[in-house]
């Protein structure tokens, strides 16, 4: 694939802040979408006529939709704790990889439009008209923040850039300005069911050949059932599960959980994607409309439990914001909302975490494993961004650090930890995050995961770590592509449950 | 965009795969390969046609795990991998032995 030629940086100890390279990646955009994309989720086919005009009323509407947007551009006083927090800007050294120059881009348009200060005297305050030069590094820099969040954190106002880039995305898109990538997965999740445009009988044929593959390894028949009206276990699962490697490895370690423990279980050919890059886009209604198709496949088959794989956005989705949006969990009170929650089973966690659900029966002594089966295995674990500062797991604060983690080495007897400051809060994004995963953005994706990979390199070297552990179909997809341009094997990135696949011991517990 | 094989405009779209799945041919399949520097053996082939042949039944590139199960069955199990895939088509097997397949670009998390 014809990518445009770019060095890749070379791995310092952390952190190392770069030098300023002003407008290194000025050239860094993704395709734009077409006006079929657009039109097929109701957007603006192209650049509308006025879209200056449009663009800062959507930005008005939105100021007073989200108090929160309103405070993070009011609130920022520049002190610069956020700005060598970002992996593109650690890997790019563009200033406006800056989380705090990310914010501003959008923060001159308001000023000038909807403060007192700005409107009189625009150069003293930092006011900027929306031109076109403006809107194209919207374009260009909001497509170059993978919503990971690490930023704010270390915030002291606790300024979320996230929210910033996805108003900034919204309004692209109320424009007809969006992104290809995003624009056309959110297509297919409506018209398929799922990210990848996975057909039912596709999906059916390849859980039948996951079945076969299980028989000749394992001699045991577990299920990967579809469509299974009365299971008691809906499971929401990114669609590249059934589709990439390694992620259909953590596919095949679910089933073998729920077999081991006697839970029945199925898939849903409706809701056969837990990923909903509504939230990517900061667009609420698309948010909502995908979440929507899991309460509906819920409702059809009448499950009593609902559990998300190894997806870290859509963790968050789920554990944030499927209350509201869908009744899974409490908070939705129109009449399908309440009809899901008296089906439910409100013993158990709803919705639950795959990583929840296998620690509880471990604990309860329901499943039994052969550690030394993951002997070849020196295993670290990359904490998924919006797993670890946009949800929780378990009881505990940290839990969301801690299960993945205790599971690891309940399945595996090498494990070590990256270095303080690149794991649980303070961990570095893969670099492909947040709908930038796509190959004409391969130069941001490579230098973005610079951090991570530096980190993994200490524990490479020092401990012969050769295992990235991670509960998230992006960064098993981001790593698969990056690890080899820093010398790196493709094939040391996995999924939690691919450690507990080869670990478990099914049929005879004794 | 657009590729032009023996007098004929196919269209592409901006990443240069085909638009119309219904105009690919081995001509175009070998021009397509070629802008991937890639040049076609009878391996090379084997996973085209086998991926166009699941993309008839399925509309969708087969998973991974499909496509290297096929192909050790029919080239041997030793080739039964994605390693072996990635030998032949290093820039990933999903997306670009579909691109000279001439299927759509497989899309997601992926």
């Amino acid at each position: 694939m014809a990518a445009a030629e770019f060095t890749t940086p070379e791995l310092q100890d952390f952190p190392a802040i770069p030098a300023l390279k002003p407008d290194a990646m000025a050239q860094s955009k993704p395709f734009v979408a077409s006006d079929k994309i657009n039109a097929a989720i109701g957007f603006p086919g192209e650049l509308v006529p006025d879209w200056e005009q449009k663009a800062v009323g959507r930005l008005g509407e939105l100021l007073k939709k989200y108090r929160s947007l309103k405070v993070y551009l009011d609130a920022c006083v520049h002190c610069g704790a956020c700005t060598d927090k970002c992996h593109y800007f650690l890997g790019t050294g563009d200033p406006k990889n800056m989380p705090v120059a990310r914010q501003d881009l959008m923060r001159g348009v308001y000023r000038r439009h909807f403060t007192l200060a700005g409107k009189l005297f625009p150069k003293l305050v930092g006011a900027t008209e929306l031109t076109r030069e403006v809107l194209d590094d919207w374009y260009k820099y909001y497509h170059q923040c993978s919503e990971c969040r690490r930023c704010s954190v270390f915030c002291p106002y606790g300024i979320d850039t996230a929210e910033i880039t996805m108003a900034g995305r919204e309004i692209l898109d109320s424009v007809g300005y969006g992104q290809k990538y995003s624009n056309e997965i959110i297509g297919k999740v409506h018209k398929i069911g799922n990210n990848l445009g996975l057909p039912g009988p596709a999906l059916a044929d390849t859980l039948q050949g996951v079945e076969e593959d299980v028989k000749e390894d394992t001699g045991v028949d577990v299920r990967y059932p579809m469509d299974v009206k009365g299971a008691e276990v809906l499971l929401v699962t990114p669609s590249a599960d059934f589709f990439a490697e390694p992620h259909i490895d953590s596919l095949i370690g679910y089933g073998k959980v729920f077999h081991a423990a006697g839970i029945s279980w199925t898939l849903s050919s409706k809701a056969s994607e837990a990923g909903n890059f509504g939230m990517f886009i900061g667009n609420y209604e698309q948010l909502r409309t995908i979440a929507l198709r899991i309460r509906e496949a819920a409702l059809e088959l009448g499950v009593k439990r609902i559990v998300v794989g190894e997806c870290g956005h859509a963790w968050r989705v789920a554990y944030s914001f499927w209350n509201t949006l869908t009744g899974i969990g409490a908070g939705a009170n129109d009449p399908f909302a309440v009809q899901l929650q008296s089906q439910l089973d409100h013993r158990h966690k709803q919705p639950a975490h795959i990583c929840e659900v296998t620690w509880d029966l471990i604990q309860r002594g329901a499943l039994k494993f052969d550690r030394s089966a993951n002997d070849h295995r020196i295993v670290t674990f990359h904490d998924s961004c919006n797993v670890a500062r946009a949800s929780r797991m378990g009881d505990t604060p940290g839990g969301q650090f801690e299960i993945p983690r205790a599971i690891i080495r309940a399945v595996a007897n090498n494990y070590f930890e990256m270095a303080p400051g690149t794991t649980h809060e303070a961990t570095f994004c893969c670099g492909g995050g947040g709908g930038v995963l796509t190959d004409e953005l391969l130069e941001l994706r490579v230098k973005g995961a610079m951090p991570r990979m530096g980190a993994l390199k200490q524990v490479a070297d020092q401990h012969g770590v050769n295992f990235l552990a991670t509960i998230c179909a992006i960064c098993k997809a981001q790593f698969t592509k990056v690890l080899p341009y820093y010398q790196f094997n493709r094939g040391m990135v996995g999924g939690v449950h691919q450690l507990v696949s080869t670990a478990i011991r099914l049929g005879s517990n004794d | 965009m657009a590729i032009e094989v023996n007098g004929k405009t196919y269209e592409t779209d901006e990443e240069g795969y085909l638009t119309d799945i219904n105009e690919w041919n081995e001509d175009v399949a070998k021009l397509l390969a070629e802008q991937e520097n890639i040049n076609m053996s009878e391996q090379h082939w084997e996973v085209i046609n086998f991926l166009r042949e699941y993309y008839n039944e399925f509309q969708i590139a087969p998973a991974v795990r499909v496509l290297t199960k096929a192909i050790g069955k029919k080239l041997g199990p030793e080739k039964g991998n994605s390693q072996y895939l990635y030998e032949l088509f290093p820039y990933g097997p999903g997306k670009q032995a579909c691109k000279i397949a001439g299927l759509p670009k497989p899309t997601g998390c992926i």
